[in-house]
């Protein structure tokens, strides 16, 4: 029963943090309608530059996690005003392609700059382990937890209830009769792609605080298994995104410990295929009925 | 303006591009000349030519480089002492290495190019996959072949060819041994990936040799190779009777593994091995190693003179430390040494004859070969206690 928890509670944890990645791709998808998949490989950029700031620029703690987050956001900024922004009105295949490109333009500079040698990162993050009962939880799950809940609940808020967050739907909705409304589609687009990034830079500080290991390719199959949550949530869907992605976390989880290790990313990924043969908008995702 | 800012960038990313592919060029080609250049054939003029393959560029690099290295100390300190005696005569030793690229269709042409030099014993494959592509054409040209690392079991399969390395099922035996007879324990459970020949052919061996000495496997959790998350497979041998985890993996999942191990309250004691060398750097917090145990064919802070003296002529002559590719490299050039003075003739026959019949006391142990082509060698424990490698005797 335990074990069962315990289970449970890793699940939790690797799904909270595709969840965090899954927001960015389903934000993106929603507003610029590109699948940005240059965007796991931001949560390698955010390792990076933690693991700069704190080994190198001997930073304290706070300041370097901020630091972490800023530059990602404006790297995400940049990143769809010289890759994505002349491209709006080329035809999707173009943008996939070019998003692929700037994907492996980050691991290859990263691959330059720091070689493909993983480098040892101590965890910013040094809570005990808690026992409650029979249940051992490690530290870095409950702040990982705590920490992607936080970034949830803050993201739903300010979509929700802030002017920002409104233009941020409304361009969502239909990006001409935004404009119409006086809201600044660019502006807007940027925003969403620095909200992103940043919660991507979140999920790399996460990610290599319970690992405490970086290489350039690192940000690869989260951003991989984040995508696929947020297909499985319904791309475009906000709470899609962390219901998809917590799934995700817990299926794999559970099935790696009760039916098969080898068969986990199969089980995973059959899961998606059924779910998107009877709802192919995924779970929360809008049907949209196309005019032709 | 903004023109500009755009020529800028693009012109920016090409300059990238470029020297990103003239950087994957500039790699190929070193070292694919012999050891001192010269053109020397080999017969005839009191040499003994060994003709050495192993990948000198690409991801297995770093093996070929140790293994031509490590050989490379052996040929000299062999040619300072004098040569090696051969019947009447006295024969100096010279090394030709090629590169391989680790690659079952390069390796083939670098073979040739080696023949043509008139090898006369082959010092190779470094690697399981390119020897396995070669190993009926150097049967069937009849020439002495010993490969230094290649584990794959089909690589002795032909009576021309030997090995000096461990194979990866006696690996995986020797620690099961060492689990039931040395520690007494009988429960075991296996963390291994299931997407590499490697471990799966140790842990596959290990768990077959613990059901024969009548221990119990309670849990054996594969993972893939780069994963990097755990915690599932160890929760799940958190949830047994095991009292103590065998990984059969490499240094890096071994950090992974027994770090997230340790964050999981887990106290079990860890097995490993050979993968296991270095990975105390890559580990944050020593602590999680401290106890396990891994085998090694060679271990560079053995306090035994013999390969202190190697890894000071290494160290003087390369400026790094040697691995075990290196020693095994080192030993292969001992062992053609023994061959020849054991048959004191230079015929391939004669040499092969006698591969049965010598005893070489290399770095990595002592070894005599039996009639399939194997080592017969004792294993190194090592143990890591107090944040370092220590050297384990098992009775």
């Amino acid at each position: 029963m335990e074990s069962i928890i315990e289970q449970f509670i890793n699940g939790l944890r690797s799904g909270s943090i595709y969840a965090l990645i899954a927001l960015g791709y389903t934000m993106v998808y929603g507003i610029a309608k590109m699948i940005n998949f240059a965007h796991g490989d931001i949560i390698m950029v955010g390792a990076y530059v933690l693991y700069v700031s704190i080994t190198d620029l001997k930073m304290p703690v706070i300041p370097a996690v901020l630091f972490t987050i800023i530059v990602c956001a404006i790297l995400g900024i940049v990143i769809e005003k010289v890759a994505y922004k002349p491209l709006r009105k080329a035809p999707p295949l173009a943008v996939l392609i070019t998003a692929i490109g700037v994907s492996y333009l980050l691991q290859s500079v990263a691959l330059l700059i720091f070689t493909a040698n993983p480098i040892t990162f101590k965890s910013i993050i040094n809570l005990d382990t808690i026992k409650i009962g029979g249940i051992t939880i490690p530290g870095i799950t409950i702040v990982t937890l705590v920490v992607t809940s936080v970034c949830m609940i803050a993201l739903t808020l300010f979509i929700n209830k802030t002017k920002a967050g409104s233009a941020m739907r409304a361009v969502s909705e239909d990006k001409a009769a935004a404009q119409l409304m006086g809201i600044n589609v660019n502006r807007t687009i940027s925003l969403t792609f620095a909200i992103g990034s940043a919660l991507a830079a979140v999920a790399g500080i996460m990610f290599i605080c319970q690992f405490q290991s970086i290489k350039p390719t690192l940000g690869a199959l989260p951003g991989i298994k984040a995508f696929v949550a947020a297909v499985l949530g319904g791309i475009g869907s906000v709470p899609g995104a962390m219901l998809g992605g917590i799934l995700l976390g817990v299926i794999e989880s559970l099935s790696k410990a009760y039916l098969s290790t080898e068969l986990s990313d199969a089980i995973v990924f059959g899961v998606l295929v059924i779910v998107l043969l009877v709802k192919p908008s995924g779970l929360l995702g809008k049907n949209r009925i196309e005019k032709v | 303006m903004k023109k500009v800012f755009k020529k800028v960038v693009s012109l920016g990313l090409l300059g990238t591009l470029t020297v990103a592919s003239l950087a994957g060029c500039g790699t190929k080609n070193t070292g694919s000349t012999g050891s001192d250049g010269s053109d020397a054939s080999g017969t005839g003029d009191g040499t003994f030519l060994i003709g050495g393959l192993g990948p000198l560029t690409g991801q297995a690099a770093s093996y070929g480089i140790s293994v031509k290295q490590g050989a490379e100390v052996a040929i000299q300190e062999i040619n300072d002492a004098g040569g090696v005696k051969v019947g009447d005569q006295t024969l100096k030793l010279k090394l030709e290495f090629e590169d391989d690229e680790a690659d079952a269709d390069t390796v083939t042409a670098a073979y040739n190019t080696l023949m043509d030099k008139g090898i006369q014993a082959l010092l190779g494959t470094v690697t399981s996959g390119a020897g396995l592509a070669l190993a009926d054409q150097t049967y069937a040209d009849g020439i002495l072949q010993i490969t230094p690392s290649g584990s794959a079991k089909e690589l002795t399969k032909n009576p021309n060819a030997f090995r000096l390395c461990f194979t990866d099922p006696l690996q995986g035996e020797t620690m099961a041994d060492y689990v039931i007879n040395t520690l007494g324990l009988k429960k075991v459970a296996i963390v291994y990936n299931n997407a590499d020949d490697y471990s799966t052919g140790v842990a596959d061996a290990f768990e077959s040799k613990i059901k024969e000495l009548g221990g119990e496997v309670v849990a054996k959790e594969a993972f893939v190779t780069d994963a990097v998350d755990f915690n599932t497979q160890l929760t799940t041998i958190k949830g047994t009777d095991a009292q103590i985890i065998f990984a059969p993996v490499y240094y890096q999942d071994a950090a992974y593994i027994t770090t997230q191990a340790s964050e999981l309250g887990m106290t079990l004691p860890f097995v490993g091995s050979d993968g296991w060398d270095g990975v105390l750097d890559k580990v944050v917090d020593k602590k999680v190693l401290e106890g396990a145990v891994f085998l090694s064919p060679f271990f560079a802070a053995d306090p035994d003179t013999a390969v202190q003296a190697f890894v000071t002529k290494y160290k003087e002559k390369y400026n790094t430390s040697p691995d075990q590719f290196a020693a095994d490299g080192y030993d292969t050039v001992y062992v053609i040494k023994a061959a020849l003075e054991k048959a004191g003739k230079t015929d391939s026959a004669d040499l092969i004859e006698a591969m049965t019949h010598i005893e070489v006391k290399g770095l990595t142990g002592t070894v005599t070969f039996d009639t399939n082509g194997e080592p017969n060698k004792g294993a190194k424990f090592i143990e890591i206690k107090n944040g370092e490698y220590t050297a384990k005797t098992v009775q």
